[in-house]
């Protein structure tokens, strides 16, 4: 009688587990001197690019021959750098009440507009603003709810520089009954065609306002834009003076304190035109109930234009990511020169999760870099530009921690998606020039004003560059009409959405990778 | 010389996806510039825009798939260990580099002219739709124009330099993935470098001695005397660049054991 005895590997089980096989893709990256190394200079490049340039870059105001200065740029409730200037005919409000009044008509100028700049013409820039509004005070940057008839969008009622709410789209030249009530915290703007017949446009609130607000009219008109390539294939930005004018009457204000009178302000004026001073001055003109108020300027949030952003520091960000992409592609690449990964799939014969390990060191090893890079950078270089006189536009703490995070995440997802096309293409320079031409090349090409910008714009929305938007720290706004470029460092697409674009794309790689390294012979 | 050529051109011709290259080099740049004139309007006369760069504007991708051509020419030697049979039966080790960069430049150049007259006969048949009609002073794109013509001449030469370099920096670095990381840094990084100094003698300065910045001024044809650097000027930098690394690269593989 024979006892068949199965065979038993005298090495024991269970050696075959992830966490083996990150230790195996650990031990292959760490004893490659020159990825080490490369991954160990991503940081200091990004940090001495972003805190050279900062010291570099320095900036003043001057007043004829003098230094002075700058002018403070105010800020709004939510912290968010805001232009708040117009023309205001106020008064006091207390807790109940509200103001009624009739905008007959707005007109206004623009001067020296497309094609040959040559002369001021009469009309309204979309964005023109007439109508009632309660501010907080006649301080630039309070608290605020107006309903307003504007140049080219209907009715609107905005709140608090950001917030805006569209009403009927009346035009300009018509007149437009608005309203306002106040109750305690709670703004609540109406319109009416005709002054009987009565519909919200929407109710706010705007917590901590004071007992005692200013209510009145207003008119502001914002300055013109016009963008036109230039020599070197991008576009320049230019902005030139409008003005409007309306005519309002039927003006009713019921809640304010006993002895209080009309006042009128220009809030936020600094300096006249020429066409100020010799055809029409700012302010208000009254006769017979009737009220004519002419303004410049805009209630609005403003953006790049006015200084840097703070992920401007992470310029250098690109040199570390052709690095982190190059040492990603050779991490999976050198394995088939070498013939390495044959051992490697003898090891984990399961291919998948081999590709698996491999990306997530490399993933987290690009997550550390970045992160470190980015959060040694921002905070000091924005500290630098702003003791260098720069306007740094200020962001919420939130916001700065979003670059930083989605910076490191940046590099992680470009190093796993160029890791995936190393081990598609297995050919490491193919696979390196596909990772730039997808990633880097559309970034420098859009952002660095070489290209057009709707071809710049589609770059940013259709390649993985999309996901450089998690960098942007200052939002667009529809209600504002703004050179909203990315060469001004503005996406087409919101920060996480561009983001999810990039993951997306890596996410394609890496399921094509595992898909060929599976069917075909390593 | 003529076997060294004939040896090179034997070799490059064994490349793997060699026979792809060529289309995607001229199908990259033609649809780049395609997306880019088919995006450009020009509304009103004096619009500023300059047809024949932006009908060219395909050589700024092109410019890599020539890298991808390029680098490997070299560095895929240095990965097979071929380099040494190349040096026993080459032993003039500037006449083989010599012989390499005339075969790779040679195909750069024949590819490179499909590409570009592509694209300018792309930007022909696309620009007048979009408004740079006579009207507008924009005649249809000819090469009998003398900048058009300078401008895609000079960018065929343009895209030979960026092979030229792209063999220079190959034969210095000898690995592939890092050489190409190098040759595309230096193409399109000083962009987003000079972004981030707000002197403008130093952004001039940047843009004046970069090879990708310097050498596509080749293709102006509109705002001349406003651009950093000349047409020609500027393409010299590129070849100042390409002929240093030719150079240096040369004179490592002299010195280095292979």
């Amino acid at each position: 009688m024979t006892v068949v005895t199965p065979y038993r590997s005298a090495v024991r089980g269970a050696r075959d587990g992830f966490a083996q096989l990150l230790h195996a893709e650990w031990t292959k990256f760490r004893t490659v001197r020159g990825w080490v190394a490369a991954m160990a200079v991503v940081a200091p490049v990004v940090i001495a690019l972003g805190l050279f340039s900062a010291a570099g870059n320095s900036s003043s105001c001057s007043d004829g021959p003098k230094v002075v200065p700058c002018p403070a740029v105010p800020l709004g409730p939510g912290g968010e750098a805001v232009s708040d200037s117009f023309t205001f005919m106020h008064r006091p409000l207390g807790e109940g009440g509200g103001i009624t009044a009739r905008v007959t008509g707005m007109t206004g100028i623009i001067t020296y507009p497309p094609p040959n700049h040559d002369q001021i013409v009469n009309g309204l820039v979309p964005w023109a603003k007439a109508g009632i509004i309660i501010k907080e005070s006649t301080r630039q940057g309070s608290a605020y709810a107006a309903v307003m008839v504007t140049g080219h969008h209907g009715v609107r009622m905005q709140h608090d520089f950001t917030h805006d709410v569209a009403g009927r789209p009346a035009s300009a030249a018509s007149p437009t009954w608005l309203r306002l009530t106040r109750s305690g915290d709670t703004i609540t703007g109406y319109e009416s065609a005709d002054g009987v017949h009565w519909s919200t446009i929407g109710s706010v609130r705007l917590p901590g306002l004071p007992a005692t607000v200013q209510a009145g009219l207003f008119v502001t008109s914002p300055a013109d834009l016009t963008v036109k390539p230039n020599a070197v294939g991008g576009s320049i930005a230019q902005a030139r003076f409008t003005q409007a004018t309306a005519v309002f009457d039927n003006v009713d204000l019921r809640g304010a304190p006993p002895g209080t009178v009309w006042s009128d302000d220009q809030i936020g004026q600094s300096g006249t035109t020429q066409w100020e001073q010799e055809h029409k001055p700012a302010g208000v003109v009254s006769s017979g109930g009737t009220f004519t108020v002419t303004g410049s300027g805009d209630i609005a949030p403003i953006g790049q234009e006015a200084g840097q952003s703070i992920e401007h520091t992470l310029t250098g960000g690109l040199v570390a990511l052709i690095v982190v992409m190059i040492v990603a592609v050779m991490f999976v690449t050198a394995e088939y020169r070498r013939g390495l990964i044959r051992t490697t799939l003898l090891a984990s014969p399961r291919r998948g999760r081999a590709l698996a390990a491999k990306a997530l060191v490399i993933g987290v090893l690009a997550f550390a870099a970045g992160l470190v890079a980015a959060v040694v950078t921002v905070p000091p270089a924005t500290r630098i530009l702003r003791s260098n006189g720069n306007y740094v536009l200020p962001v919420s703490l939130l916001t700065e921690l979003r670059v930083m995070v989605g910076t490191a995440a940046l590099f992680a997802v470009a190093a796993v998606g160029a890791l995936a096309l190393g081990a598609l293409f297995r050919r490491g320079v193919a696979a390196a020039v596909t990772a730039m031409v997808v990633v880097v090349v559309p970034a420098v090409l859009a952002t660095a004003s070489v290209l057009p910008l709707e071809v710049s714009r589609w770059l940013l929305r259709l390649t993985p560059a999309a996901g450089f938007a998690v960098q942007q720290s200052i939002p667009d706004y529809p209600q504002v009409i703004g050179d909203y470029s990315p060469q001004a460092g503005y996406y087409p697409l919101p920060p996480w959405a561009g983001f999810a674009v990039l993951c997306g794309y890596a996410a394609l790689a890496l399921a094509l990778a595992v898909l060929r390294m599976r069917r075909r012979d390593a | 010389m003529r076997r060294e050529l004939h040896a090179e051109w034997t070799k490059l011709r064994g490349l793997p996806g060699l026979g792809w290259w060529a289309p995607a080099l001229v199908v990259v740049t033609v649809m780049t510039g395609v997306a880019a004139s088919a995006a450009v309007t020009c509304p009103w006369a004096g619009c500023g825009s300059d047809a024949a760069k932006l009908s060219l504007a395909g050589v700024q991708v092109g410019q890599a798939v020539v890298a991808l051509l390029a680098v490997p020419a070299i560095t895929g030697e240095y990965g097979t260990g071929m380099i040494r049979t190349s040096l026993a039966a080459m032993p003039r080790r500037l006449v083989f580099l010599a012989a390499k960069a005339a075969v790779v430049i040679g195909l750069t150049l024949a590819a490179g002219t499909v590409a570009v007259l592509a694209s300018v006969l792309a930007g022909r048949l696309i620009l007048p739709g979009n408004g740079f009609t006579a009207a507008h002073g924009y005649s249809a794109l000819s090469l009998a124009d003398g900048p058009t013509l300078r401008a895609a001449a000079g960018s065929v030469l343009y895209l030979a330099l960026v092979a030229a370099l792209s063999l220079g920096v190959g034969v210095a670095v000898r690995e592939g993935v890092a050489a190409v990381g190098i040759v595309l840094g230096l193409l399109y990084l000083p962009q987003v470098v000079t972004l981030m100094t707000n002197d403008p003698d130093w952004q001039r300065f940047l843009l004046q001695v970069s090879p990708a910045s310097a050498g596509l001024s080749i293709q102006a044809t509109v705002g001349i005397p406003s651009l950093p650097i000349g047409p020609w000027p500027g393409l010299g930098v590129l070849a100042a660049w390409a002929g240093a690394a030719l150079l240096g690269g040369g004179l490592l593989l002299r010195r280095r054991d292979a």
